[in-house]
């Protein structure tokens, strides 16, 4: 299709292999957004590029970050007749120990799946018999209408409302993977919308350490241009964190959400599957807001519990092997039957290998 | 899960917003965002207007969004 996008595109591309000719030696190109893995697969991108330039997902889905010992506490949760759990479509199907939520939906459990924390919370005001639950995961991007649903609970006195917390925050997560022995990350792709509420300057430490960033928004001409930028700076020798989504991402971020932040959360250590614990990564209420914490509202606890067996879903939230590394891909565990959080949520890398790298694969052997 | 579309805002009571995207109308709070006016394009997720965009950085992410990609013969 000739436009002006797809000229802006070839052109990155070819400018892109440039550039990898003139470092001349392989670079790792970590993205850390599940859309970035999605547009990626789609695209093509990734055997568009030569093989010096190896892009890769790291931590950047929800849902595949979240434990094993969090999703049983979900389901746990569902079962009680009381309670009803407010959730994310995308967390319905992650298989925990036993079953998933569609699962415990099925057997009379008290699941609804709503497409923002406010509907939880609006939800829980319209059922007063009701203790509603809100399965609250993300990264900064989801992170602030958890904040304001705490908030409107609190202002409003809505007592049936709380969240099971696991929101991530990402630059912990980078920092984390750059002391990983085992992975080289040469770059990091950051994420559009978490970079909307946090700002761009929230990088800088990571820049610091000699990894260029390059913010990107979401769609494959984006992603394509944030590779050619990146192997700018990796080809001059620099590190600094640049804005390729300069029409969504403004300097300082959204400094409203930060306030809310600030106001309804404390900074805590969180439990990330296939890295384990990170020193202050994740979102908490604060003190003030302490009884909408599910763990202390509804006496949950979230155990470690060990990831389903041969499921390698913890080494691809790293970044450390492709899907088809693992042995149950594509066939023990395939979008029908998912072993891993991987395959299940769509923004997964094993999901988004099965379903466009396979599809490629076939239209090139036909 | 990160997902955000730009969209028009219709009409604002009470820090909801009417935002009109691609046709469909949708509420969103504009909390985050409390200089937004009637008239003015946002970025909405999961129920929240997010940043306040120019009509041009609107038009440009929704024209990519229906784009298609071709490097070689396709």
């Amino acid at each position: 299709m000739p436009s002006e996008t797809n000229d802006r595109f070839r052109e990155d591309i070819e400018e892109a292999r440039k550039l990898g000719a003139k470092i001349g030696r392989k670079v790792t190109l970590m993205e850390v957004c599940g859309t970035h893995t999605v547009a990626i697969c789609k695209s093509g991108l990734r055997e568009i590029l030569p093989p010096e330039i190896r892009l890769v997902s790291g931590p950047g889905c929800p849902v595949c970050v979240s434990t094993q010992g969090y999703i049983d506490a979900c389901i746990e949760l569902a079962s009680r007749p009381e309670v009803t759990v407010a959730t994310y479509g995308d967390m319905l199907r992650v298989p925990g120990t036993r079953g998933s939520l569609a699962e415990a939906r099925a057997e009379g459990g008290g699941v609804l799946i709503v497409y923002s924390a406010l509907d939880a919370v609006r939800y829980a005001a319209e059922h007063p018999d009701r203790k509603v639950v809100f399965v609250a995961v993300g990264f900064e991007t989801s992170a602030p209408a958890t904040a304001l649903a705490v908030k409107m609970a609190n202002e409003e006195r809505i007592e049936n409302f709380s969240a099971l917390f696991s929101h991530k925050r990402i630059i912990p997560a980078m920092m984390a993977l750059l002391a990983a022995p085992d992975l080289s990350i040469d770059a990091f792709i950051c994420p559009g919308h978490v970079s909307v509420i946090i700002g761009p300057e929230s990088y800088a430490p990571v820049a610091a350490s000699g990894r260029p960033c390059v913010v990107s928004g979401f769609e494959a001409a984006d992603v394509a241009r944030a590779v050619r930028m990146i192997l700018a700076q990796i080809a001059a020798g620099e590190s600094r964190v640049e804005n390729e989504y300069v029409r969504a991402v403004k300097p300082g971020g959204n400094t409203e959400a930060q306030k809310l932040f600030a106001q309804v959360f404390q900074i805590s250590d969180e439990n990330w599957r296939g890295i384990g614990v990170i020193p202050e990564s994740g979102f908490t209420p604060a003190k003030k807001y302490a009884r909408f914490d599910a763990r202390a509202a509804h006496g949950i606890e979230v155990h470690e519990v060990p990831e389903p067996r041969g499921c390698r879903c913890g080494e691809v939230v790293r970044g450390a092997i492709d899907p088809e590394e693992c042995r149950l891909f594509a066939s023990a565990c395939n979008p029908v039957h998912p072993v891993g959080p991987c395959m299940v949520s769509r923004e997964g890398s094993c999901s988004a290998h099965y379903k466009y790298r396979r599809q490629a694969a076939k239209a090139s052997e036909g | 899960m990160c997902l955000a579309v730009p969209g028009r805002i219709e009409s604002i009571e009470e820090k909801v917003a009417v935002v009109d995207i691609e046709g469909n109308r949708i509420k969103a709070m504009v909390s985050l965002v409390p200089e937004a006016a009637v008239g003015d394009w946002v970025l909405v997720h999961a129920g929240l207007a997010v940043t306040l965009m120019t009509e041009e950085e609107a038009q440009e992410t929704l024209g990519l969004m229906r784009e298609k990609y071709a490097v070689g013969d396709e």
